[in-house]
């Protein structure tokens, strides 16, 4: 066993990986508090994952939070006009998690990228998302989307914005027969409707994908954003992540924050996403910050699931001790154990269920 | 090769499906043995199906311990998991309604006292039309909280309807139609999407066989 992998176990060592891999395209780390005043969660409540958020009294009086999430913090404290700012960071948050319907404290790490975004900066971002994945599991998939191209298309069908709404959500869920039930009741006519059902259903690699696409929404929707879509998924084909890369529209992120291109990460053995992110411009407009932006986060709790723990044994090295040996004779016995670059527990008498290699007896 | 997980739901309905998998490729005949097995494999299509508690299904299906399985709209609606729902396969169709004692009116200056099982489909239902209620969860034979005056209305899935005419109750509003859909786990999807979207054509094929 090597020492290495005993202190840094899953979690830490995904952290560690993720922290030195950003490091390497200039993300510097962003250090902050644990608390936030409330009220910057509640004008941006939709933005959150859940939004119940764990409140106290300051000793001033205002009511303060424990952070839910960190993307909002990074944009409140980020100055516009300064060219670009590229960070992560590697927090803790306190959001109510997944199915357990519970709070809990959540290891997330993530990056931004604030100011001037460009094609490139979206594209780096994108290959930096899928290189997170790699890092964590060979067996992974990104699912890339353009929230443009969902959003163009529906209005060009003349759907209101209230359907609208239903019709994303009908997207995230693959739900092709509630789309068409929909778009029905909104008038729109079966050739329409086919369009929309097939957008809905199509996913698989750029390659097999773009031409379709292409062929099935060009004549409805503009054609920056299909060749966003197209040049973020030729990048990241570039930089090695062309096998894991996948465009899929039921990655559907709330349009009021983001906008153009947004991704999801999933991991083999792990049953929901572990990595979100996207453009969100229309979240830095909302808090009046005229500039762009793009980040993601990965969520390493996610990540345990991952982490099959496939020691055979807790220790290498168990030594018993009797009431007669001496603290002298112990210790000077788990020195040399230990310069043999074991694991070594000492005890009188040996715990139920431990698994150990060898068992050194001192009367 | 990967398994595909499949979880049914125990019963009249799991049956019904079951069949229609079947007939989509996916067959299983160790299932139809009478025994109390749970869980039962064909390794030569890769498929392994278990029954499960038709309302647990979609906590199986959402956990990824099951990568599709089946469950009613009624279900998904009351606990809103995050999956992908594939395919309406068109059987067990029925209908979420509210239903009261037979010439009930609703007196719009008190709260509605509200007996249900499916306390956010009630919820949401009311919370769209601005009426104040009162949740009252049960977790069985619904229809008798009118009669006992436990409740004003009860909210609840009504199928034939006879039920509720032996008890005395009218449906007063349809809140939504229900049936049997196909759901999955919206990660085990990306490693897995070739097996089920053959089960979805072959589901789609049968119900579109049925239309016509």
């Amino acid at each position: 066993m090597e020492i290495k992998n005993l202190v840094f176990e899953g979690e830490e060592l995904s952290a560690l990986r993720l922290g030195s891999l950003y490091r390497k395209y200039g993300y510097s780390q962003y250090k902050m508090s644990k608390f936030e005043q409330y009220d910057l969660y509640v004008r941006n409540k939709d933005f959150l994952i859940s939004d119940s958020v764990i409140t106290f009294t300051d000793t001033n009086g205002k009511l303060m939070a424990l952070k839910p999430d960190v993307t909002l913090s990074i944009i409140k404290n980020s100055k516009t006009g300064e060219g670009i700012k590229k960070v992560y960071y590697d927090e803790n948050v306190y959001r109510v998690s997944g199915p357990t319907h519970a709070y809990k404290e959540i290891r997330q790490l993530g990056l931004e990228c604030i100011g001037d975004v460009d094609d490139y900066c979206i594209c780096e971002v994108v290959s930096l998302a899928a290189a997170s994945l790699k890092s964590v599991s060979d067996n992974c998939v990104l699912d890339v989307s353009h929230i443009g191209i969902v959003s163009e298309l529906a209005q060009a069908f003349g759907i209101d914005a209230e359907n609208k709404k239903e019709i994303l959500r009908a997207f995230g869920e693959k739900n092709v027969h509630e789309a068409s039930a929909l778009c029905k009741s909104c008038g729109v006519c079966e050739d329409k409707i086919d369009v929309l059902k097939k957008l809905i259903s199509m996913h698989g690699s750029p390659k097999k994908v773009l031409p379709a696409l292409c062929e099935l929404v060009g004549e409805y929707v503009s054609k920056d954003a299909l060749s966003t879509l197209s040049l973020v998924t030729e990048q990241a084909e570039k930089n090695g992540f062309g096998d894991m890369i996948s465009i899929d529209f039921s990655v559907i992120n709330d349009m009021k924050y983001y906008n153009g291109i947004v991704f999801k990460g999933f991991v083999k053995g792990v049953s929901d996403g572990v990595l979100s992110g996207g453009q969100y411009d229309n979240l830095m407009q909302r808090m009046n910050k005229k500039a762009g932006a793009i980040g993601f986060a990965v969520y390493l709790d996610m990540l345990s699931m991952l982490s099959e723990n496939t020691d055979d044994f807790d220790v290498d090295t168990v030594v018993v001790y009797g009431e007669n040996a001496s603290a002298d004779e112990v210790g000077q016995l788990v020195r040399k154990i230990l310069g043999e670059g074991k694991t070594v527990l000492a005890v009188k008498s040996i715990p139920e269920k431990l698994r150990y290699r060898e068992k050194i007896t001192l009367a | 090769m990967d398994m595909l997980n499949v979880a049914l739901p125990k019963g009249r309905l799991g049956e019904k499906v079951y069949a229609m998998f079947e007939k989509a490729g996916f067959e299983c005949p160790s299932i139809k043995e009478n025994s109390r097995k749970l869980i039962f494999e064909n390794e030569k299509v890769g498929v392994r199906y278990f029954w499960v508690k038709p309302s647990d299904v979609a906590i199986y299906v959402e956990r990824g311990a099951a990568d599709i399985g089946v469950a009613g709209k009624d279900i998904l609606l009351e606990y809103q998991p995050d999956v992908y729902e594939l395919f309406d396969l068109n059987i067990g169709i029925c209908k979420m309604a509210v239903a009261a004692k037979k010439g009930f009116r609703d007196d719009t200056r008190k709260t509605l006292k509200v007996a249900t099982k499916f306390a956010n489909i009630a919820k949401n239902h009311y919370a769209a039309q601005g009426r104040d209620i009162d949740i009252i969860h049960l977790n069985g034979s619904i229809e008798i909280a009118p009669i006992l005056n436990l409740s004003d209305v009860i909210v609840d899935i009504v199928e034939t309807g006879t039920t509720l005419k032996e008890n005395n109750l009218e449906v007063i509003e349809d809140v939504v139609p229900i049936s049997a859909r196909l759901i999955a786990n919206k990660a085990n999807f990306k490693f897995k999407s070739e097996p089920i979207e053959r089960i979805v054509k072959g589901l789609s094929e049968q119900t579109e066989a049925k239309n016509d």
